[in-house]
């Protein structure tokens, strides 16, 4: 099941550079919220700081509050705990281009210590089942690497290995940029299903898209959170003027 | 784009004509380059064959050299002696090789000590063969008190290590972030990344990388000299001198009788063949196994 998260007083550098500035807002479990803002806002640091992947960049930094349920995640626990707990979708398809689509989905556990053949297998086939991409491997597990599918594909099947280590939050950081209409609405489906099972955040330069997904809606401009709300709210009636701005599409 | 001039025919023919000739001579160059470089191999090659393949015989293979005075005897000790030592040289060089690489890629990046040890494989990678053969000679050989193979093993593992350490550094930083950033993303801890996902990625070119150190050294004959020393029977003792392709070539080639001229000659067809086989054997078996990823 998923769990909700919430953020007090976030803020992030990246050297010098102050990217995100006191941020705070809460997640709810189980829902798909999204996160709207021009190029450079902070939303992908944002996330990024969700999972305490914003720390692998060496002048990278980030300060405050993020609990996940009751767990304080930059002072309770270990980050390589905590991403396994909150997994991530990249804006681009990133498959491990020298394993094969079975490797890929296993990796995480594999990778983790865990060996057990028979659960391993039923994992992966429920995870690629939940990314909808079974049908379409299930004859080349083991035969093809996971960098010979098309974009699409190689986008659920990323989304399949961040599933199959059973996280309780997914953050999807642009997920459907790099990819065409089609494929876009498969990972769109798939949000819609899998937020039943996890919570879901997701950035998106497509407002269309966070209005399909998304039951919430936060706007970034400049590393603020500038309004976060319903969605239908911040698409019909914002309360503020610059997201009223943004939406109607007169800056960004 | 629009602001190309017009042409007129005549010189729009004569543009053509200008294009497809340098077209045609920057392939010829690099044709021409090509056999350029190639010819000194496909001659050293076909000359070897001319000169020593009338000498080898199964003896070659399964005797010792025969003594002064008498005719046939072989290798099979030089054969074997080369290999120990080689099998040593990559034993102690191609870990350290790569256990260096990964720390200047994924650790050392920026780092004091990271530049040092760049600067010092660097220099390495310049330093004569007879130095290191000195070097070995002092820190093992004098120590030991005896030639011994493994010191020879060890005068070639240190010819080893700068190009692997570079070779590795090269090849993981071409992995890319994105690749990594999957890795920690799952929850992967980062040594485990640098080895499953990182190592694993950038591998076909690190074995092309310890391949070429090991050709390189495998004909290698001044680190040998007074470390392996070499030597005319079999031996299996590590710490006893042992035989080696190159040296008995060198010993033959530089003796005065005719029959081991031809025996030299011999050798060092068996030395690059027996380079080619290995080479090629280690890609066949690293490459097996190995998904091949579109895009």
């Amino acid at each position: 099941m998923g769990v909700g998260i919430r953020v007090e007083n976030l803020n992030a550098w990246y050297g010098p550079t102050h990217t995100l500035k006191d941020v705070s807002l809460h997640i709810p479990a189980n829902r798909a919220t999204a996160l709207i803002g021009p190029s450079g806002c902070g939303k992908s640091t944002f996330v990024r700081c969700l999972n305490r992947m914003h720390e692998t960049n060496p002048t990278a930094r980030a300060e405050g509050t993020v609990m996940m349920g009751d767990l304080d995640i930059y002072k309770d626990a270990a980050p390589v705990e905590i991403r396994r707990r909150i997994g991530m979708v990249f804006q681009r398809p990133n498959p491990f281009p020298t394993m094969s689509i079975y490797d890929n989905v296993a990796s995480g556990l594999k990778l983790n210590g865990f060996s057990k053949r028979r659960v391993l297998d039923e994992i992966v086939e429920r995870s690629l089942k939940q990314a909808a991409l079974w049908e379409e491997v299930k004859d080349d597990l083991k035969k093809k690497s996971g960098a010979s599918l098309s974009g699409g594909q190689q986008q659920r099947l990323c989304i399949a290995r961040a599933l199959a280590v059973d996280p309780e939050v997914l953050l999807m950081d642009e997920p459907a940029s790099a990819l065409d209409p089609v494929s876009t609405s498969k990972i769109e489906d798939l949000i819609f299903q899998l937020k039943s099972q996890y919570t879901i955040v997701i950035v998106t330069h497509n407002m269309q898209q966070a209005a399909r997904v998304a039951e919430n809606t936060g706007f970034f401009l400049t590393g603020k959170l500038v309004e976060f709300a319903p969605t239908h709210k911040i698409f019909t009636m914002p309360s503020d003027k610059r997201t009223e701005d943004y939406i109607t599409g007169r800056f960004g | 784009m629009s602001a190309l001039p017009k042409r007129s025919p005549g010189s729009e023919r004569a543009l053509k004509l200008r294009r497809s000739f340098t077209n045609h001579v920057v392939t010829a160059l690099s044709i021409g380059s090509t056999i350029l470089v190639l010819a000194p191999l496909l001659l050293i090659l076909g000359y070897l064959f001319y000169k020593g393949a009338s000498s080898l015989n199964l003896d070659f293979f399964t005797k010792i050299p025969a003594p002064v005075g008498e005719t046939g005897g072989g290798m099979a000790n030089s054969i074997v002696g080369s290999a120990v030592v080689l099998v040593l040289a990559s034993l102690i060089g191609i870990p350290v090789g790569i256990g260096a690489g990964v720390y200047l890629s994924e650790y050392g990046r920026g780092q004091t000590l990271g530049n040092v040890i760049r600067f010092t494989a660097d220099v390495l990678n310049g330093v004569p063969s007879i130095v290191v053969g000195i070097a070995a000679y002092a820190l093992v050989v004098v120590k030991q008190g005896h030639f011994s193979a493994l010191a020879g093993g060890i005068a070639l593992s240190i010819m080893m290590v700068p190009t692997i350490t570079r070779t590795t550094e090269e090849m993981l930083a071409t992995v890319p972030l994105a690749v990594r950033e999957a890795a920690y993303g799952l929850g992967i801890p980062k040594w485990r990344t640098v080895l499953s996902v990182s190592l694993r990625t950038a591998s076909p070119g690190i074995i092309t990388g310890c391949m070429l150190a090991f050709a390189r050294v495998a004909g290698e004959t001044a680190p040998l000299l007074f470390t392996a020393f070499g030597n005319q029977f079999w031996s299996w003792d590590l710490r006893q001198p042992i035989a080696a392709l190159p040296l008995q070539i060198y010993t033959y080639a530089v003796s005065p009788y005719d029959e081991w001229h031809r025996l030299a000659w011999a050798g060092a067809l068996v030395l690059i063949l027996l380079i080619m086989i290995s080479v090629t054997l280690v890609r066949i078996f690293a490459g097996r196994g190995m998904l091949k990823g579109g895009n």
